[in-house]
């Protein structure tokens, strides 16, 4: 514990401490962002949406490298590649509502697919994990500005359009017989979705994201009784759940993205099985 | 002739790709009308409800509200959908989904006025203090009076309600019918509903739907069976021809 707070302290270890940071910044979006997906039920697009980002990914190494594109950054490719599949798989789920999971799926397995037949043409090596399962190394001063702005841009539109947001997850069919754009405040929901998923791609990797997002939301919905209770406490919890989890990872010298996950997925079931428990 | 009928349909068919749903319906609804809508799964209850809102879009014909395409009438109707669909573990309080029914294409936040409005739906449905409750505590009971007090609160002109009393005991039934007979004297009330035999002792006329629809006054009622369309489980219905111009024949 005390070497833990002495590696903090270091200033050697300045990305140990970008880290926290960038982790308790980013709370603020994974819980108002996690608790709209966890309440609306579209996991499973947060999910497509990030393994597109993974070709975005791709692309932009492939531009730098082979095209000298050198302000393409992989920040860059996997936001636009993050924006552009939430708004086409905010429209297949709008429009085709039977094929809805096959092209979805679909969508999820070919960004994955791109992004590394990109790297494949892409000289030179690249530490893929990182990418998959996330690494704090990799977090630098732009990224802390980038989530702060995306703070800034989630918390903005969810107080503006609160309820909107609310009434569009509740009922949306009721909401459009109110006179209501729901397509268009849908589709703003899965675009705010898939910025964070970018943010979250940095701290836990493409293959954890849906975790992350959700499983705070879920533990706050045990206890919240509102829509803004449940993303104050998911907001805590994710904080609490990435500043743990990077400390612990980096105490044990394990990846920092599966032990957040680890810590909040046991949290999680832990008291998924003590409230049935008590329920019955 | 338009003035004092609330909806009016004309010739309007629906499909659904190859099949018909609806085919050539004529329908007046009067003001003050109290119906129940009653047919067979799949007859096109539902598809009714949602032509009259607006929802769907008829292939032929001609919907009115208050001589008003469907789109335009919206904000003076008042609707109370299955609530199936609905998420029940959703964080919200009955507050928090009655004001939903205030929901306007200015409103941001919630006035006042909005506030006040939604407190007089919930005591309008006899549910006084339950405002802070949540909604995943109530019963399937209270939540249908509160779907009810959401559709309230906008202050409609027309109340449509789809199967209000599906999977609510027969006392709750009871209750639900008389709180929208008390309505009835401020609105119109159209109800999809499965259980005519009990539903006709509150309604002032019945809509059959099956493909064809037809509407029977309730007040002289005297014990006719009609098995055709429904398949015998329509039963008390006279064969008065109130609303189609041409009569009609369940033929």
């Amino acid at each position: 514990m005390i070497e833990t707070i002495q590696a903090l302290l270091d200033p050697d270890n300045l990305f140990l401490r970008y880290a926290l940071v960038m982790g308790g910044l980013a709370s603020v979006s994974f819980g108002i962002i996690g608790t709209f997906v966890t309440i609306k039920r579209i996991g499973y697009l947060a999910g497509a949406i990030s393994h597109s980002v993974f070709g975005g990914i791709g692309l932009a190494i492939f531009l730098q490298v082979n095209v000298g594109l050198s302000w393409f950054d992989p920040i860059l490719g996997a936001t636009l590649a993050a924006v552009i599949s939430a708004v086409i798989i905010g429209l297949v789920s709008l429009h085709a509502k039977e094929r809805e999971d096959t092209i979805i799926g679909t969508l999820w397995a070919v960004g994955m697919a791109a992004g590394i037949l990109f790297i494949d043409r892409t000289a030179g090596y690249f530490n893929l994990s990182s990418y998959l399962f996330g690494d704090i190394l990799l977090i630098s001063k732009k990224d802390l500005i980038f989530v702060s702005c995306l703070d800034v841009l989630v918390l903005g539109l969810s107080i503006l359009f609160f309820n909107r947001f609310f009434s569009v997850c509740f009922d949306s069919e009721f909401m459009s017989l109110r006179g209501l754009n729901t397509s268009f405040f849908y589709l703003l929901l899965l675009v705010l979705t898939s910025l964070t998923v970018v943010l979250l791609v940095r701290i836990v990797g493409i293959v954890l994201v849906i975790a992350l997002l959700t499983i705070p939301s879920a533990i706050a919905s045990f206890y919240a009784k509102r829509l803004w209770q449940m993303m104050l406490f998911s907001i805590l919890l994710c904080a609490l759940f990435t500043s743990t989890g990077l400390l612990l990872s980096y105490a044990l010298s394990l990846s920092s993205g599966p032990t957040i996950i680890i810590l909040s997925g046991a949290t999680y079931l832990t008291l998924l099985i003590f409230h049935k428990w008590i329920k019955n | 002739m338009e003035t004092d009928h609330d909806i009016i349909l004309e010739n309007v068919s629906f499909a659904y790709k190859q099949n018909k749903i609806l085919e050539d319906v004529t329908l007046f609804i009067q003001k003050g009308e109290f119906a129940s809508i009653v047919g067979p799964n799949g007859g096109g209850k539902t598809t009714l409800l949602k032509l009259i809102l607006g929802l769907l879009k008829p292939d032929q014909g001609r919907i009115r509200i208050f001589g008003e395409p469907p789109e335009r009438a919206r904000q003076k109707i008042g609707y109370m959908p299955q609530y199936a669909p609905l998420d029940m573990n959703f964080p919200a309080t009955v507050m928090d989904v009655v004001l939903m029914g205030r929901l306007a294409e200015k409103t941001l936040w919630f006035s006042k006025k909005d506030r006040s409005e939604a407190l007089a739906a919930i005591d309008e449905v006899g549910m006084t203090g339950f405002a802070g409750t949540g909604f995943n505590e109530l019963s399937g009971g209270q939540r249908q009076r509160i779907l009810i007090a959401r559709a309230l609160c906008s202050r409609p002109a027309i109340l449509l309600l789809d199967e209000p009393t599906a999977n609510v005991d027969h006392e709750t039934e009871v209750n639900l019918f008389s709180i929208l007979q008390t309505l009835n004297a401020k609105m119109t009330i159209l109800v999809v509903s499965h259980d005519l035999g009990f539903v006709s002792k509150y309604v002032k006329s019945v809509i059959c739907v099956n493909r064809k629809v037809v509407i029977h006054p309730t007040t002289l009622m005297n014990g006719l069976l009609i098995k055709d369309i429904y398949h015998g489980d329509l039963k008390m219905v006279r064969h008065d021809h109130r609303c189609s111009h041409e009569g009609h024949s369940h033929d």
